[in-house]
């Protein structure tokens, strides 16, 4: 008997160590499996558990006490035990409940993705696409913040927060001072610096990658352009910042860098955090050595102008039963 | 006259002092309990009494105890949770205020069975009278010998500090009331770890409701097993009760578990019925987050036995025909309030004080509260009816901590029970501002089923 512990998640059993969270066993299956997190980030300690998106039904609690338990757990603060069995994407009852929870992030959310700078890349709009419904049920004022300059990089627009706390635990964690937190509570809760203080060092420009949503944007790049529009491409710099190791994607629209990013890994948390230099300042391609284009996943917006995810051999368009077997793939491809 | 255990004394002049607790008998479970028994002891003792906790969710007391993590090592800490600040309960309130004292000896006794050294006692921001007199009442305690090294010679020590909060009714909840004891935002944690394993600065610790914690006064004096014999059930004990509302005597009330409904609201020696001769028409049994009752489903279960004040009586029915005990605050409404209107006032309390930590109920008691606010006056639509049960029970379990519960709770009941006068309010929205729906027919009496003879078995 290893001690490893045996956990099915939808049906599908994996081996992970004791200690692992329900969504980290879940992300080892991947797939669709995977539950929804829009606070939970696993570089950051003491994340999650608050958006409730990855809440799932834990129909077995373990081979020892198989009694399932009596609520919807979070996922992402929820350890593992032998014999667990969970259910996610199988049980209505979660869906019925996420579908919910995606209603109440989006109530006091502006949807106004047309002007925001996170539409493409946005964690809130594509859970809205999965679990959201078509129109609100929702008929009263929105709450309004006005924007806030939190430091001459970074703008807040507290309307769009869903208060996942993320930034929070970023300016507590890997900044040095921790000047970032929350005012006030209930629906009234923003996300703010104390009176208004400037965050202002080396890694806070890391708040604008962790946030789910387009609460927190770079000036730099506001109104630049559009995230589909431009081109992601993996490169690095030998950066003198000791707990930065260079390691970046740059987004180009033609010749120019319009932004730089941490690089982020398929579950849309970054790799490694970078510093705001290499962030803000360096934004030449002769600062970088460029390693390649950044893997797009196929159903992001993002890859739908620059790559070709399907080209028919010379044999399907001579061959007319293949050409009927391929129809809606060929179409794909004459669009591009 | 049912039997006085906490407020025995409360008329006697003075009893907020030391020297008339004492002539009256107190701080004999100190004594009792330092000097003759041992911590295991004292956790027994309140195990068998049955004791549950006061709070509202009624967890049994002792076993609270019995799960306190003891590493070598590590202290321990014992944290009293005077955050009482639910509309409609006041219980607390009158016992710190009138008898500091029983609080106290409590807490030394509690501490001493769970071997604390250092404990709280957390005190809503807003309740500064009773800060004082617990101060007062503690430097007095601890002239006398019962606080600070070496108590009464036994050689265990114990310092006790009154903290008092910011305000804020999530502070109530025992997490967040730890972290707002460290220093930091009250907002609640995710559990497990609970905080018998890790509470206040990571250390084991235990938190009771005040009346829980006076409780164990009379426990280890009378010994548990005599302290288990008042009551019915597994509801044991006495209960002080914080009755409000539209009754001739509202005030708080100890009475012994298993009286029925009926005679605390109507007996002269309790509530002395509805006020200006008006009839009843619905009650909250426990406390404001706690279901909602018309005035028959008070009185009777709904197959016509009489409903008792108990933690079971109280939930007979589950939540189609049943309440809570919750923390003791009873609230009576009579023929001429509007339930639609208290429904929207409890709401707004919950809108105010959700601390915005987790989606569901940040942004569903604002929705909840804005739908009933329309609905009372007068802009409402028969679909916020359905509107209101939907959205109530999506944050109904999908929260880290029971204020999302709780919010839900007194909308879903005021549905359940009251959705005539939320749709008469919808169809005569001029008249539901001037006036109220009335009556109707939630005080009907509810006949005792007759059990009929089945003719087969002759």
């Amino acid at each position: 008997m290893s001690d490893l512990m045996k956990v099915t998640i939808d049906g599908i059993t994996v081996e992970v160590a004791p200690g692992t969270s329900i969504l980290n066993a879940a992300r080892q299956i991947g797939g669709d499996i995977v539950p929804p997190a829009m606070c939970y980030y696993s570089k950051l300690e003491g994340s999650g558990g608050k958006c409730r998106t990855c809440i799932v039904k834990v129909s077995k609690g373990s081979e020892k006490d198989p009694r399932p338990m009596p609520k919807l757990v979070a996922s992402c603060r929820t350890t593992v035990m032998d014999g667990m069995e969970v259910q996610n994407i199988t049980s209505p009852e979660v869906l019925e409940a996420r579908n919910g929870v995606v209603e109440m992030l989006l109530i006091n959310h502006p949807l106004d993705c047309p002007i925001c700078d996170q539409a493409g890349e946005c964690d809130l709009q594509n859970l809205g696409y999965e679990n959201g419904l078509q129109r609100t049920r929702y008929e009263f004022e929105r709450r309004t913040f006005e924007r806030i300059d939190i430091g001459d990089k970074i703008q807040l627009h507290m309307n769009r927060c869903i208060l996942c706390y993320r930034c929070v635990f970023t300016a507590d964690q890997i900044t040095n001072k921790r000047v970032h937190g929350i005012l006030n509570r209930g629906d009234h809760s923003e996300i703010s610096t104390y009176i208004q203080t400037a965050v202002d060092n080396d890694f806070s420009g890391n708040v604008i990658d962790v946030c789910p949503v387009g609460a927190l944007t770079d000036k730099t790049f506001r109104f630049k352009n559009r995230v589909w529009f431009t081109k992601p491409v993996d490169a690095h710099r030998n950066c003198d910042h000791e707990k930065c190791n260079g390691k970046v994607t740059l987004w180009y629209k033609g010749a120019d860098v319009l932004r730089v990013t941490a690089r982020k890994d398929q579950f849309g948390e970054v790799e490694e955090f970078i510093c705001n230099t290499c962030r803000f300042e360096k934004k030449a391609t002769s600062d970088w050595n460029i390693e390649q284009p950044t893997a797009i996943a196929d159903t992001s917006v993002i890859a739908s102008n620059h790559y070709d995810t399907f080209r028919p051999l010379p044999v399907i368009k001579e061959n007319l039963a293949l050409q009927e077997a391929n129809k809606v793939e060929l179409e794909k491809s004459t669009k591009f | 006259m049912g039997r006085k255990l906490l407020l025995e004394h409360i008329n006697v002049p003075g009893i907020n002092t030391l020297a008339v607790y004492r002539e009256k008998g107190g701080y004999r479970a100190v004594e009792k309990a330092l000097k003759t028994l041992t911590p295991d002891e004292v956790v027994e003792e309140v195990k068998k009494s049955g004791l549950r906790g006061r709070g509202g969710a009624g967890f049994p007391t002792g076993m609270k105890w019995s799960f306190l993590a003891k590493p070598e090592g590590v202290a321990r800490y014992l944290v009293c949770n005077a955050d009482e600040s639910e509309p409609g309960t006041f219980k607390d309130r009158y016992l710190m205020t009138y008898i500091p004292h029983a609080l106290i000896e409590g807490m030394i006794v509690a501490s001493f069975a769970l071997g604390a050294k250092t404990s709280y006692i957390y005190v809503r921001g807003e309740m500064m009278p009773q800060i004082r007199i617990l101060e007062k009442a503690i430097a007095e305690a601890k002239a006398a010998g019962f606080l600070g090294k070496n108590i009464l010679g036994t050689g265990y020590d114990l310092e006790l500090y009154v903290q008092p909060g910011g305000g804020a009714y999530i502070c109530g909840e025992e997490t967040a009331l730890l972290e707002s004891l460290e220093g930091k935002r009250g907002n609640p944690r995710i559990k497990p770890p609970f905080p018998a394993i890790a509470g206040l600065y990571g250390c084991p610790t235990v938190v009771n409701n005040v009346e829980s914690i006076a409780a164990v006064v009379p426990i280890i004096n009378d010994g548990g097993d005599e302290y288990a014999k008042i009551g019915i059930g597994r509801s044991t004990g006495t209960k002080l009760i914080s009755a409000s509302g539209n009754l001739v005597k509202p005030g708080v009330y100890e009475i012994e578990l298993g009286l029925p409904v009926e005679e605390f609201i109507y007996s002269d020696e309790y509530c002395g019925g509805i006020a200006n001769g008006k009839r009843l028409k619905a009650t909250v049994a426990g406390g404001s987050s706690v279901p909602i009752l018309p005035a028959n489903l008070t009185l009777k279960y709904a197959n016509g036995e009489p409903r008792l004040m108990s933690y079971e009586s109280l939930s007979e029915g589950g939540f189609a025909t049943g309440t809570m005990l919750g923390s003791g605050g009873f609230i009576a409404f009579d023929e001429d309030q509007c339930i639609v209107r208290n429904t929207w006032n409890f709401s707004r309390f919950y809108h105010h004080e959700s601390c915005g930590q987790c989606s569901p109920c940040r942004e569903g008691t604002g929705w909840l509260e804005k739908v009933l606010h329309r609905l009372e006056y007068g802009h409402g639509k028969m679909s916020d009816i359905d509107l209101l049960v939907d959205v109530s029970k999506k944050i109904e379990g999908n929260t880290i901590c029971p204020l999302g519960d709780a919010a839900a709770w007194p909308v879903a009941s005021a549905i359940r029970h009251f959705r005539d006068e939320f749709e008469w309010h919808v169809k005569e929205p001029v008249k539901s501002l001037s006036s109220n729906y009335g009556l109707a027919n939630y005080a009907v009496p509810i006949e005792k089923k007759v059990e009929e003879v089945k003719q087969d078995n002759l």
